[in-house]
């Protein structure tokens, strides 16, 4: 086939705000045939997914709650995967932070603890987190195993290990042997932004995480190094920037940052401790760090985009009996949409004059 | 890009007004109800049981009401904006039907005192938040009683879900009533930490047959152990739905929740403006609980089921009469007594006879 | 505890849990042999189930719900051929998007037949055979899937080793610039390749809605898609032993069933988390003992001619 992809020579700024843009309508497209398919009005489907909710300031606080850990765990994931290193299980190092930090608010239920409790509880989500994360981190610089597959093995190991101290030694004693811990003191819950509302203070978490993780990445010699441990290991080994390091830090601040989002998720809109405390963050997240082109600020916009779709889709189950799978739907097609729109952009596909093969 | 942005919010705020001018027409004659599931309605089992009851309340008051349900719901943050979106669309009867929607409920009913929540199986009210749940155990001890008589082997395998309270009595039940036929009656439990994953309830259905087990009883939703069963040529039960479909040869009998009467009831006093919170636990003589037809066993285990259902109904017989031991061998209930409801709702040990440890304790 | 007749019933069934992970975890092996890392198994796997039990409950016909299967899976691996190889966009990402958007199409395609339900896939009766202790039921009692993953298995082992096909493979997997160089068309070896993953994968999927429990339910394949791909890992890419681990895995799930029969009064969540821990001490034993061996060398890596 005559085709060839060729790099272009500098890529337009436009350019680079298009793909996601290109990409957007594209989905549109694709899901505007999918509610025909199913029977519905498309220009109402479209409404309620994505605009209703953005009329309502109470649905608007909604997407914050929503995106929330999606935007933490995302920039943690960014640092991870500009370093090529592919951390799968942030899942898992969601439950892990969740896990830590709840042990302490558990720990002084019912005393007249201070308002340290909560402070202390998120730096024992992100120890937890980053502990978690580490062990694939350790396994691939000791023994070179996949950090893929050993951070998704580690999710599941998470999940029963939260399955099992809430369904045994965290149980509430007055919760008729249900599967979930006592209700979090006042002291250990998440303070709301607006008295309406489940926004909560995780936002303001969120936003300095972004402001961080910008600086970092973008000026720093710690973010230099990871960028250039992704794209130029050899390079980065010559420069003197330690392999090892590099995985442990990135893996570290990975786990940190989705352990950070599973205490706030605990102590905010759940406020107390139960077998299910994430829809699959972990995951979603991913969409959202590659979405958001790796950069903090992109994942931001990612994480409203997400929780956008989430919101709508449940706006749409209500009001149009749609399907839960249908967000899915749009989920992978817009992040199919995204990566082709992505190539496209810093590639040109020419077509090649003679006999060339593919 | 900004009149595209112009345009949208213009569309939104027409879609918005036609939209609410809707609602207000209709506020005064139809009653909104909503239902939230936490599972597929599609599972054949416990979510999709509560629609049927759904349905019957659309049977029974056609006009007059208007149901809106949302599936798949899990049980965290997501729960309480689901149930809030809900009353914010104009429901003023939400029917919640898990447990784990209970912290939601109630956070949700606090900010809408003027809508009316009903929680399944759960054990915290509120002013405007009822409990429901229903007697499935009294089903258990009529499934114990057939199987004593059926089995072979004299092992029951369980396929259970999760160590809950509800769970546990189900099992204790079970095997007070197969104890009451044969003393000797084992059990062999399996937990699969779910309560719908076809493919382990299946294998945990063939391990257990493989163990021994002649007679399998389920406390998960899908009926995959039902199929499992058919397949190996042993007997079965049933459970939320009549699983005969999948089990033509297996299936004895299954416990079917049937919400419907308890629907009806509540929808119509929400209709009659005499909804008030309450703690509904009612079982076979209510209507919530039924047994599907007794079929593939001999006519004597038929006439025995029938007799014992009847007793259950009319009060005579209580599953959880006296004396009831312990483990360990503790008296728990005395003869001539019944176990308090209380201690049936926070149950969390096995009766003597049982083999097994309770997970978690 | 464990006696012969419950030995034999509890191989068959080790047997019959390992083979959806065999299926699918083949595909993966020739896919990554070629150097691409197909994280959308999950995905194929889940719309092969879906389509297969729509066409095999439709139809009446569990051959054609097979052969449905197979298209299926082999078609969405086109949309990740379509991006990971030929816009050789990230590879990662690429594998979890068909996985997320097969999810949701598998939602839509199955939701119809919820509810339903097929008489399973006929088993093998031999006269004597089948009847034998022990191994009986194992050998000679299964399903046609079991039977086609093994002979899947010889088909892949023998091919990648001892025909050019296989050679051309293996080496564009493991240095697509010296492949490209020989003129080898690596994309087109590659993209077929993912095709071989995605048939395989969908076969895997209808071993499930057929064969294994068979009706429709969501996400009914809860997972096994990333058991497969941990499976080639801890293969080292070598379909004998991935085999071995197929088998392993299965039976650390199975037997944790059994264990909870004894009543022993072990920890559920404990025994659930083994397969999953049993997968992270078999990867971590394989990378210590090959360190650096085993992982074709392209893999992962996207190839565009002249870059």
């Amino acid at each position: 086939m005559p085709l060839r992809l060729e790099r272009q020579e500098s890529v337009p700024a436009l350019g680079l705000i298009a793909a996601p843009l290109v990409a957007l309508v594209f989905t549109l497209i694709v899901g505007a045939i999918m509610f025909v398919a199913l029977g519905h009005d498309p220009i109402r489907a479209f409404t309620i997914y994505f605009i209703e909710p953005l009329t309502d300031p109470w649905t608007l606080q909604e997407m914050v709650v929503k995106a929330c850990p999606l935007l933490l765990i995302g920039i943690g994931l960014s640092f991870c995967y500009r370093a090529n290193r592919w951390n799968i299980g942030a899942e898992g190092q969601y439950v892990a932070g969740a896990v830590a930090g709840s042990w302490l608010a558990l720990a002084t239920h019912g005393t007249d603890a201070g308002p340290w409790v909560l402070p202390a509880m998120l730096v024992l989500g992100a120890v937890g987190g980053a502990l978690w994360a580490l062990i694939p981190a350790f396994l691939r610089v000791r023994f070179g195993s996949s950090e893929i597959l050993t951070s998704l093995m580690l999710v599941y190991v998470a999940q029963l290990g939260l399955d099992y101290l809430v369904r045994g030694p965290w149980r509430d004693p007055a919760g008729f042997n249900f599967p979930q811990s006592v209700t979090f003191d006042d002291v250990a819950i998440m303070p709301l932004i607006f008295e309406d509302g489940r926004m909560h203070a995780g936002i303001i978490i969120g936003l300095v995480a972004v402001i961080a993780a910008t600086i970092v990445l973008g000026r720093t010699l710690i973010g230099y190094s990871i960028e250039l441990a992704g794209t130029a290991p050899r390079a980065a080994a010559f420069a003197g920037f330690k392999e090892s390091r590099v995985t442990y830090g990135v893996f570290a601040v990975s786990g940190a940052l989705a352990g950070l989002a599973g205490i706030i998720e605990v102590a905010g809109p759940i406020g107390q401790i139960q077998p299910s405390i994430s829809p699959g963050y972990g995951f979603t997240a991913i969409i959202a760090a590659m979405l958001g082109r790796l950069h903090p600020v992109g994942v931001l916009i990612a994480s409203f985009v997400l929780a956008l779709t989430y919101i709508g889709g449940e706006a749409a189950q209500i009001s149009m009996r749609m399907p839960f799978d249908v967000t899915r739907v749009f989920q992978g097609t817009l992040l199919i949409a995204i990566l082709a729109a992505d190539v496209l952009v810093r590639y040109r596909i020419r077509r090649v004059e003679g006999a060339s093969h593919a | 890009m900004r009149k595209i942005l112009s345009m949208a919010v213009v569309l939104a705020a027409g879609l918005a007004l036609t939209g609410a001018g809707q609602g207000g027409a209709q506020a005064a004659e139809k009653l909104k109800i909503g239902f939230v599931y936490v599972g597929p309605i599609g599972d054949f089992g416990w979510s999709y049981q509560h629609d049927q009851g759904r349905k019957a309340v659309e049977k029974e008051f056609g006009d007059k009401v208007e149901t809106t349900y949302v599936e798949n719901v899990p049980e965290g943050p997501d729960a309480e904006r689901v149930i809030e979106q809900l009353a914010r669309a104009g429901n003023k009867l939400i029917f919640t039907t898990s447990f784990g929607f209970m912290e939601p409920t109630l956070k949700v009913a606090k900010r809408n005192p003027k809508v009316n929540f009903e929680h399944a199986t759960g054990f915290k009210r509120e002013k405007n938040v009822a409990t429901y749940n229903a007697k499935f155990h009294e089903g258990r001890y009529i499934i114990g009683q057939i199987a004593a008589k059926t089995s072979k082997t004299g092992t029951i395998g369980y396929i259970a879900s999760f160590p809950i309270p509800e769970v546990i009595s189900g099992i204790n039940s079970m095997m007070l009533g197969a104890q009451s036929i044969r003393p000797d009656m084992k059990i062999k439990i399996v937990w699969v930490n779910s309560w719908f994953d076809p493919a382990k309830e299946a294998d945990a259905a063939k391990a257990l047959i493989d163990q021994g087990a002649d007679i399998i009883a389920q406390h998960t939703d899908s009926p995959a152990a039902m199929q499992a069963a058919e397949s190996r040529g042993v007997k079965a039960f049933g459970q939320s739905s009549d699983m005969k479909a999948f089990g033509p040869n297996a299936q004895l009998t299954s416990i079917v929740d049937d919400w419907a009467p308890y629907y009806i009831e509540r929808v119509q006093l929400a209709l009659d403006g005499k909804w008030e919170t309450s703690n509904s636990w009612h079982g076979l003589d209510h209507g919530e609980v039924v047994m599907a037809p007794y079929t593939n066993m001999p006519d004597d285990v038929k006439a025995l089921a029938q007799a014992t259902e009847a007793s259950i109904k009319s009060g005579a017989l209580n599953p959880f009469k006296g004396p009831i031991y312990k483990q360990d061998g503790t008296l728990v209930v005395k003869e001539g007594e019944a176990l308090p409801d209380g201690q049936i709702l926070s149950m969390n040990w096995y009766i003597k006879g049982i083999d097994d440890k309770v997970p978690g304790q | 505890m464990l006696d012969v007749a419950i030995l034999g019933a509890v191989l068959a069934s080790v047997v019959a849990a390992a083979t959806t992970l065999l299926l699918a975890s083949l595909g993966e092996l020739v896919a990554e042999r070629a150097g691409t890392l197909n994280l959308g198994v999950e995905g194929m796997m889940i719309i092969g189930a879906a389509v297969g039990y729509a066409t095999a409950y439709s139809s009446g016909s569990l051959l054609l719900g097979t052969l449905a299967a197979i298209l299926a899976g082999t078609l969405l691996s086109l949309v990740f051929a379509g991006l990971a190889i030929w816009l050789a966009a990230n590879q990662v990402a690429s594998g979890l998007a068909t996985t997320i958007l097969g999810l949701g199409l598998a939602g839509l395609i199955g939701a119809p037949f919820v509810g339903t339900r097929l008489d399973a896939a006929p088993t093998l009766h031999l006269p004597v055979l089948s009847d034998l202790p022990v191994i009986g039921r194992m050998m000679f009692g299964q399903d046609a899937f079991v039977y086609a993953s093994l002979v899947l298995l010889a088909v892949v082992a023998y091919g990648l080793v001892r025909t050019r096909t296989g050679l051309v493979l293996r080496a564009v997997g493991e240095s697509h610039v010296a492949a490209h160089a020989l003129g080898h068309p690596v994309r087109k070896i590659r993209t077929l390749a993912v095709m071989f993953g995605g048939a395989c994968a969908g076969l895997a999927g209808a071993h499930l809605s057929l064969a294994y429990t068979p009706f429709w339910a969501s996400d009914m394949t809860a997972g096994r898609g990333w058991i497969a791909l941990a499976l080639v890992v801890f293969s080292a890419w070598k379909p004998m032993w991935l085999l071995a681990g197929a088998y392993l895995f299965g039976a650390v799930s199975i037997l944790q069933l059994h264990v909870q029969g004894f009543g022993l009064g072990i920890p559920s969540q404990l025994l659930s988390a083994l397969p999953y821990l049993a997968t992270i001490v078999a990867l971590v034993a394989i990378s210590a003992l090959k360190r650096g061996q085993g992982a074709p060398a392209s893999l992962g890596l996207p190839f565009v001619p002249d870059r």
